[in-house]
């Protein structure tokens, strides 16, 4: 990560705005802010230049505990705010810290446009699958059949897959990582720091109040190995206790098949090796999916990191061609503009 | 620039004004036609209001009412402020447009109509039964001008190479030419705007100026004509002028701010008639300090202006009912986090989406009070196309130095319609001061709502090290910002961003009514009705009639001595293109005062002849 040496040596502390956070006891996001506040003492980026936009929910208080400017916005809306600081101020390194309810429940659209445009955002999404701060309705990450507040007999309706939605939308860093899984999530988070573009950081999240062990599943010691399967660029998709299980890409279904090296006449060489910088996102949206087959493991980590110019870059480069054509003429020449076109005059 | 009308066989008569009409099919261009009559009417020297009046539709089915196109421009020797009650001409290209603006025209108006669409497919769509121009009774009512505009035009393209098609569409530059020459207007500067116009398509700049000048004989030769007029040229102020719709010039009063502060204008807006052309206009502008961004949809559109107004932009939203309603839970935040920011509503016909294209001032409540909680923000409405650029100007500065969001209120007749607008000498811009806090401001720390003694909070911006602070929608301790629950606090808040929105009344001027300062009658106005009350006032004094005229460019805060002013008079007659919004307001605003509405909501400005007989019942 890039270092600045006209900054302070920042440390985590400098990134703690003293206000106590607001969660529940046990709350994952304390972990996910510990990280954050861990990352960016690294990045290169001065504090002050450094804007955390949030919409409502429990994640979105996350602003007022960091020590870098911020906004606590509108529900599902903080996309926008950040679209138009970032278009505005394109020095600025933006965040936005979402839920899974603000992001694709009521602020779908915005987050759809804000990975399809290539904003150079950051969105942190923390998914816990359920309205928390509303205390316990279904969220648009539910599972299906999940019984809640407002779903008492079992939500029937199939969730959205975050990674696979922004992937969709084409976001050119999709990543995905879980709140109790420290290190792994700051490499993560590291890498979305470094990313110019939109990124997308799901975080599994566990709200010990209205759904609580919704990812034991992959985080209990005594089955993760088999459940996450870690993705590393470069590296072989392989996971399981002894990490002989594998993702083999079969040409003629056109599918990802879990298979074991050593069985079969499977080899090392049959592993799909996982390329996060493939600009077609065809593979990583398979991979994203992965886990839609009962059995499989689900993805960690990041699934796609590509660069291409972004909004703002794009937008930037318009507005100073613009200006390197007018040069010479003063800002104060308003009636100059104002007398452009067509115009008389009257003795 | 008065000009010379040549030697001619008709009588030529002087007019002090007059209105006309062009109407035809969507497609027939008579919106340009009408455009560049009234550009070719303020090049030579008068005064001119227009009104362009166009169905929603792009392209209706050709030939049918619903396509029907208007554009009407009220030339004048003196002062105009309207475009005119009923036009005194009007030229119909087709059945359907003579249909649907027959009623309008003035017993006695010349109706110039082109008999080559009177075909009976056209009369047909049109719901004519048989065709009207054979009816004795229209010849009997209107001076009836009937000439195949069609033949004539294809008479002299004849051998042009052009298509049959592309025949048809330089039409409306013969009509074009007929009223030049029957208004006295000299060939060349049409002549030159066609060939500007075209000049990447040569042979329609020629066939278009052939036709042109084959109208212009026409009037000439023929006996169609007994006279023909010349409009005096009107008393203009010395200056440099252009024309301008109510958009571009809103668009540009925005770009100035810009140019004048130096610093970045920031618009985020969505696409909506009739406000669309406000963010066109300022998306070629870049080079001038303008950056725009078209969002995903209303909401978004105003949330990339408060958070480009956090980043220190002077920011701007544009848009018109539908999407003001789109955008109030925005508007909040806007008021809570005391950020400056622009809303122009351009006001369109509601609710719902109601008639897009057509005029309405019955978002006025809704600016003012539209909003969930105690959440106040100033309002104030432009008056007219050209006073858009400088509503425009004072929208932001009031925004920046007071640190609020402003709603600035026009609506599609003053965004569509146009006049001459004189270009202002760099003296008489106003002067928007833009302070960013660059230090903490109490004990080494900053506290956001650290107000000064007019309760404006300082506006740090991101990049400024140690003034590290968070806003947001969540109510704020009254210094540190901090999130409070404190019901105390709360009320605090409230209070005070309220008193500080009635402060702004130190930038209301006070009014001044027209005409006398007390007696029976005063016409109370705001917004795009100005023209015609304004108009109607005259012609009343004009025939001694006791009647003043009090128009509003603030409707929040109003002006310290509006209550006294209103008081002073026995009856205020409030006009409105709407159904008593401002009266209502007034009414709860200054106990004792009942106005009476005239209100019509019909699409279109307010006649100044109905407002003048209103006002006759009063008095």
């Amino acid at each position: 990560m890039s270092t600045n040496p006209e900054l302070p040596a920042y440390t985590k502390k400098d990134f703690e705005s003293g206000v106590d956070p607001r969660w529940c006891p046990g709350c994952g996001d304390y972990s996910i802010l510990n990280q954050v506040q861990r990352t960016l003492p690294a990045t290169g980026v001065a504090r002050e230049n450094i804007v955390f936009v949030s919409g409502i929910g429990c994640s979105s208080r996350f602003p007022y505990y960091m020590r870098n400017y911020g906004m606590h916005t509108v529900h599902g809306r903080a996309p926008s705010f950040a679209t138009g600081l970032k278009l505005s101020r394109p020095e600025l390194m933006v965040w936005v810290v979402t839920g899974d309810g603000d992001a694709l429940a009521i602020g779908g659209n915005h987050f759809i446009h804000a990975m399809r445009r290539n904003m150079d955002l950051k969105i942190l999404l923390f998914n816990n699958r359920i309205y928390g701060l509303t205390k316990g309705q279904v969220s648009p990450t539910s599972e299906l059949g999940k019984k809640t507040k407002t779903t008492p007999h079992g939500s029937p309706d199939y969730p959205f897959n975050p990674p696979a939605l922004a992937l969709g939308a084409g976001a050119t860093f999709v990543a995905r990582s879980i709140d109790v899984e420290g290190p792994h999530l700051g490499v993560v988070l590291k890498g979305a720091a470094e990313h110019k573009g939109s990124a997308l950081v799901e975080v599994f999240q566990n709200c010990p109040v209205f759904n609580d062990g919704a990812y034991n599943f992959l985080t209990d010691k005594a089955v993760k190995a088999e459940t996450q399967l870690r993705m590393e660029h470069g590296k072989p998709l392989l996971f399981g206790k002894d990490g002989r299980k594998g993702i083999r890409f079969d040409g003629r279904t056109a599918s990802l098949q879990v298979v074991a090296v050593g069985e079969g006449g499977v080899t090392e060489a049959d592993i799909l090796v996982h390329d996060a910088h493939r600009e077609d996102p065809t593979l990583a949206f398979m991979l994203a999916n992965l886990d839609l087959t009962p059995g499989f493991p689900t993805p960690v980590g990041i699934f796609r990191d590509v660069r291409r110019p972004t909004a703002d870059e794009l937008t930037w480069k318009l507005i100073d061609e613009a200006k390197a054509k007018v040069s010479g003429k003063g800002p104060q020449d308003v009636r100059a503009f104002l007398s452009t076109g067509d115009t008389w005059k009257v003795e | 620039m008065p000009t010379e009308a040549p030697p001619s066989r008709q009588k030529v008569s002087h007019v002090e004004t007059v209105t006309i009409r062009f109407a035809g099919d969507s497609g027939d261009g008579m919106q340009l036609t009408g455009a560049e009559f009234m550009r070719g009417s303020a090049l030579a020297g008068n005064d001119v209001a227009t009104f362009p009046d166009f169905p929603a539709e792009i392209r209706a089915p050709a030939g049918t009412l619903a396509g029907v196109s208007g554009y009407q421009v009220n030339i004048g020797a003196h002062d105009v402020h309207t475009p005119g009650d009923q036009p005194d001409v009007l030229v119909a290209m087709n059945p359907a447009a003579l249909k649907t603006n027959l009623a309008d025209l003035r017993p006695g108006g010349m109706l110039i109509v082109n008999s080559g669409a009177f075909v009976d497919a056209n009369l047909e769509k049109a719901g004519y039964q048989q065709n009207p121009l054979e009816d004795e009774a229209l010849r009997g009512t209107y001076r009836v001008v009937s000439l195949d505009m069609n033949k004539l035009t294809e008479a002299a393209l004849a051998g042009s190479g052009l298509s049959s098609k592309e025949v048809a569409r330089c039409k409306n530059y013969f009509a074009l030419g007929l009223l030049n020459w029957l208004y006295s207007r000299p060939q060349e500067p049409q002549l030159q705007a066609i060939q500007k116009k075209f000049a990447k398509k040569p042979e329609l700049a020629d066939a278009n100026q052939k036709v042109f000048k084959a109208g212009h004989a026409y009037g000439e030769t023929s006996e169609l004509f007994f006279e023909r007029y010349v409009v005096p040229a009107s008393k203009y102020a010395p200056g440099l002028y252009r024309n301008v719709t109510g958009n571009h010039a809103a668009a540009m009063g925005f770009a100035a701010v810009a140019k004048l502060t130096g610093r970045q204008v920031f618009l985020g807006g969505y696409p909506i008639t009739p406000s669309s052309e406000i963010m066109q206009e300022l998306s070629h502008w870049k080079e001038h300090g303008v950056v725009t961004f078209q969002a995903e949809d209303e909401i978004a559109g105003i949330g990339s202006a408060i958070g480009a107004a956090y980043g220190g932009a002077l920011a701007v939203t544009a848009t018109s009912g539908p999407g003001m309603a789109l955008k109030t839970e925005m508007l909040g935040l806007a008021v809570i986090t005391e950020l400056p920011l622009v809303i122009v509503n351009v006001q369109r016909g509601g609710p719902s989406t109601g008639m897009p294209t057509k005029t309405e001032q019955a978002d006025l409540l809704m600016a003012l009070f539209g909003r969930h909680g105690e959440a106040p923000l100033p309002v104030l409405a432009a008056q007219s196309p050209a006073d858009c650029f400088w509503a425009a100007m004072e929208a932001m500065r009031v925004a920046v130095k007071w640190m609020t969001p402003v709603v600035l209120l026009t609506d599609g007749y003053l965004a569509n319609g146009s006049e001459p607008f004189r270009i202002p000498e760099a003296s008489e811009l106003p002067h928007i001061e833009v302070r960013y806090a660059t230090a903490p401001n109490q004990d080494g720390k900053y506290m956001p709502y650290l107000r000064d003694d007019k309760l404006v909070r300082p506006w740090a911006i991101p990049g400024t090290p140690g003034l590290e602070h968070r806003v947001g929608g969540l109510e704020k301790d009254s210094l540190s910002g901090m999130v409070s629950y404190d019901g105390m606090n709360h009320e605090k808040m409230v209070h005070t961003r309220a008193q500080k929105i009635r402060n702004v009344v130190e930038d209301v001027p006070d009014v001044q009514p027209a005409g006398a300062d007390s007696g029976k009658l005063l016409l109370l106005s705001w917004g795009g009705t100005y023209g015609s009350v304004r108009t109607a006032a005259e012609a009343l004094r004009a025939e001694g009639k006791a009647v003043a005229h009090v128009h509003l460019r603030w409707l929040n805060p109003l002006p310290k001595n509006l209550g006294a002013v209103l008081r002073r008079f026995e009856k205020v007659l409030v006009p409105e293109v709407n159904d008593g919004q401002l009266a209502f307001y007034i009414r709860g605003t200054y106990p004792g005062v009942d106005p009476v509405s005239y209100n019509r909501i019909n699409g279109k400005p307010l006649k100044v002849s109905e407002l003048v007989s209103k006002a006759n019942e009063l008095l």
